[in-house]
């Protein structure tokens, strides 16, 4: 693992709410365009080590570092920071009050403040990536599940990230809308784009991650390439959490 | 400072006048005993009534509730008080105010009402009568208690309205508890009791808007 | 004189109403600059108070809450008749327009500031989430995300709450404002005939039918759908 020239690296998190200790102590560094997965049961602490990681939860202890900024030194501009990070909710979160292409054109104006034409342009540019150019005027009630997903996905590569966080991108998703978010995934991770994944789409991380990190109760219990995970798996636990999915 | 205290917060002008000051709070719970039971029970008529589909029943009972919802409360009780009186009906205040607010709050209850009857689904109805319940039984025992449940802020906070609505019969010189204050005022030249029956108002209600408050966060949070 | 006849001349006698009725739409006009008045300030100054919530600092929230509970809880007569009777003795005498405007500003104010906070908090958690991600700050989140949503949720309660306080501007007439029931009841003892109170009750229903009614089109409108 390449310390040196990593773009996030996280580094003995520790998060607790209340008394519930969420992670104990977890590493997290993605080099240049590199997917890495995060695979694990409910509640094993994937998504909160993903939010910790452009500090939506302010880890307890640990450093994060991103693209050489510390993003948990007082110092540092957090939002000038954040634009850097892309992140894809579960629940897409788009404003549904704005069509797609004021959803992806606002923090471009308001955060990078360039002008209407500028903003749009970039935007109109970032939906034709996800493929959703012909909705730009559409809300995000007329949007189908899938689409408003892409929509989210533009709405953080129209800012240009150096890394995307994608936090079960398809698990709101129905069964049949699920292809077009992968689709536009797989084309961002041709591009060169650096992502850091937690999902179920166990088929998706087999062909296209890099690395993947099982979770289970707040550590990483095993990693390494998805070959090794999926096909040799070490760990009990992680022979146990793979035995369940199939069977589901 | 002092001077501010001495003018508004006269404890010796509020002894002076705590005697009239508690007749007309005594006034003022009458006023509200004999108001919020006759507007609630007119707002059960009004939305029992709107629940009649008939339009001959429909436009004349929207119109009647929009007329004294549109009518200022204070305008109403001028036109009993004072107007009436012209076509040899004599009230009295308590008599006008009496009416007025009947007229005025029971179409605000009323409008209520309806609204918790129809956020109930027509499924209640048809499985209640489907056990041979009466309609009137039905709507008594099933429709209306999920009804009152589903606007209970709505009846809290306006219940609130209205007692705060008793203050404005001190216009036609009711002996409530702002009219005693002002007679004390003009008296002493000192505006203490108003600042008394001002922090009575507050002691009296504030429970009321305290729980309302956490009613409607509760309303919001469920959504 | 038959009794309907009798009722007619006592209560829409033409020569009074005539006599009257450049007073009543004096009044009448006055009455809408007030009411403009207290919901344009009692509007602005409720959002305000939301927002300045929003940013959760203890000290000036409690002081907010407690404000908010004190102008819900005290009948408007009452603090209109405070400030106009009361201020005076320290110098400072607001007329009645001022006071009722001020007193009723401050209601809409209080219960303006309860409901835009609970559309605030409404607003999911994911859309602060969704927004700061993006690098957006906490006011422009508020601003560009949140607000805008928090307002749509809050058009029908806040409507019917604006109605009802705009139609105080009555209690206006014990503090002398020369507002519509002033006018009328000054009529009234001028002309010892109730014709100016008729009047006075038209005026309010010119001008509040077509506001109830916009209220209900605006409740209907906006119910459940986000």
């Amino acid at each position: 693992m390449l310390s040196g020239g990593a773009i996030l690296e996280a580094r003995g998190i520790h998060k607790h709410f209340g008394h519930l200790h969420v992670l104990k102590g977890v590493d997290l560094v993605v080099a240049p365009r590199e997917l890495v997965f995060i695979i694990g049961p409910s509640g094993s602490g994937k998504s909160t080590l993903l939010r910790c990681c452009n500090r939506l939860e302010e880890p307890s202890s640990g450093s994060v570092v991103v693209d050489g900024i510390d993003l948990l030194d007082r110092r540092t501009d957090i939002n000038a920071a954040r634009r850097r990070i892309g992140m894809v909710f579960q629940s897409f979160n788009l404003y549904p009050h704005m069509t797609a292409l004021g959803n992806v054109s606002l923090a471009l104006r308001r955060v990078l403040g360039r002008s209407r034409e500028e903003a749009e342009e970039i935007a109109h540019a970032a939906l034709r990536r996800v493929g959703l150019d012909e909705k730009a005027n559409a809300y995000p009630l007329e949007l189908s599940g899938g689409q408003q997903q892409r929509v989210a996905i533009a709405r953080a590569i129209a800012l240009e990230p150096r890394v995307m966080l994608f936090d079960e991108p398809t698990s709101a998703l129905d069964p049949e809308l699920v292809g077009g978010v992968l689709k536009v995934m797989r084309e961002l991770r041709e591009s060169g784009m650096t992502m850091v994944v937690v999902s179920h789409e166990m088929g998706f991380a087999r062909a296209a991650a890099d690395r993947v990190l099982f979770m289970d109760h707040g550590l990483v219990v095993e990693e390494g390439p998805p070959a090794q995970i999926f096909g040799e798996p070490r760990a009990e636990r992680l022979r146990g959490f793979l035995r369940d999915l199939d069977r589901h | 400072m002092d001077e501010f205290v001495a003018t508004f917060f006269n404890l010796e002008v509020v002894r002076a006048a705590s005697p009239i000051l508690l007749q007309g709070l005594w006034v003022t719970v009458q006023l509200i005993v004999v108001a919020v039971p006759l507007g609630l029970l007119g707002g059960v008529i009004l939305a029992l009534l709107s629940t009649i589909r008939s339009r001959w029943v429909r436009w004349p009972l929207i119109a009647w509730v929009d007329f004294f919802r549109a009518f200022p409360p204070l305008v109403l009780l001028m036109f009993l008080y004072a107007g009436l009186p012209f076509a040899g009906i004599e009230l009295g205040a308590f008599g006008a105010v009496a009416i007025g607010f009947f007229l005025n709050t029971s179409s605000y209850y009323g409008e209520i009402f309806r609204a918790g009857i129809e956020s109930i689904p027509r499924g209640q109805m048809e499985a209640a009568r489907s056990t041979g319940l009466t309609a009137v039984q039905a709507m008594t025992w099933v429709i209306l208690p999920q009804a009152v449940r589903n606007v209970l802020p709505d009846l809290v906070s306006n219940t609130l309205e209205v007692v705060k609505l008793t203050s404005i019969a001190s216009v036609v010189a009711l002996p409530e508890l702002l009219y005693q204050a002002r007679q004390a005022q003009s008296v002493t030249y000192n505006p203490s009791p108003i600042v008394a029956a001002a922090v009575i108002y507050f002691l009296l209600l504030w429970p009321a808007v305290r729980l309302l408050s956490r009613l409607e966060h509760r309303a919001v949070a469920r959504r | 004189m038959t009794n309907w006849e009798q009722f007619l001349f006592t209560f829409f006698n033409a020569k009074v109403m005539a006599a009257y009725l450049p007073k009543i739409i004096d009044g009448f006009f006055l009455t809408v600059w007030l009411a403009l008045l207290i919901v344009l300030s009692g509007l602005a100054l409720g959002l305000l108070l939301a927002v300045v919530r929003s940013f959760r600092i203890r000290p000036v929230n409690w002081l907010i809450v407690f404000l908010v509970d004190l102008f819900r809880a005290l009948p408007p007569l009452v603090i209109i008749v405070l400030i106009y009777f009361g201020l005076p003795s320290v110098g400072l005498a607001p007329s009645g327009f001022v006071s009722t405007w001020l007193s009723l500003t401050f209601v809409l104010a209080a219960f303006a500031e309860e409901i835009f906070w609970a559309g605030i908090l409404a607003v999911p958690k994911g859309q602060w989430e969704a927004a700061r991600s993006t690098g957006m700050g906490f006011a422009q989140t508020l601003g560009w995300v949140v607000l805008p949503q928090a307002v749509r949720l809050t058009i029908p309660p806040l409507t019917n709450r604006t109605i009802a306080i705009t139609k105080g501007t009555a209690l206006g007439s014990v503090v002398a404002v020369a507002e519509i029931l002033s006018q009328a009841s000054a009529g009234v003892s001028f002309s010892s005939n109730p014709s100016p109170l008729t009047l006075g009750a038209i005026a309010y229903l010119v001008l509040f039918v077509p506001v109830v009614a916009f209220g209900r089109w605006v409740e209907t409108r906006f119910a459940w759908k986000r």
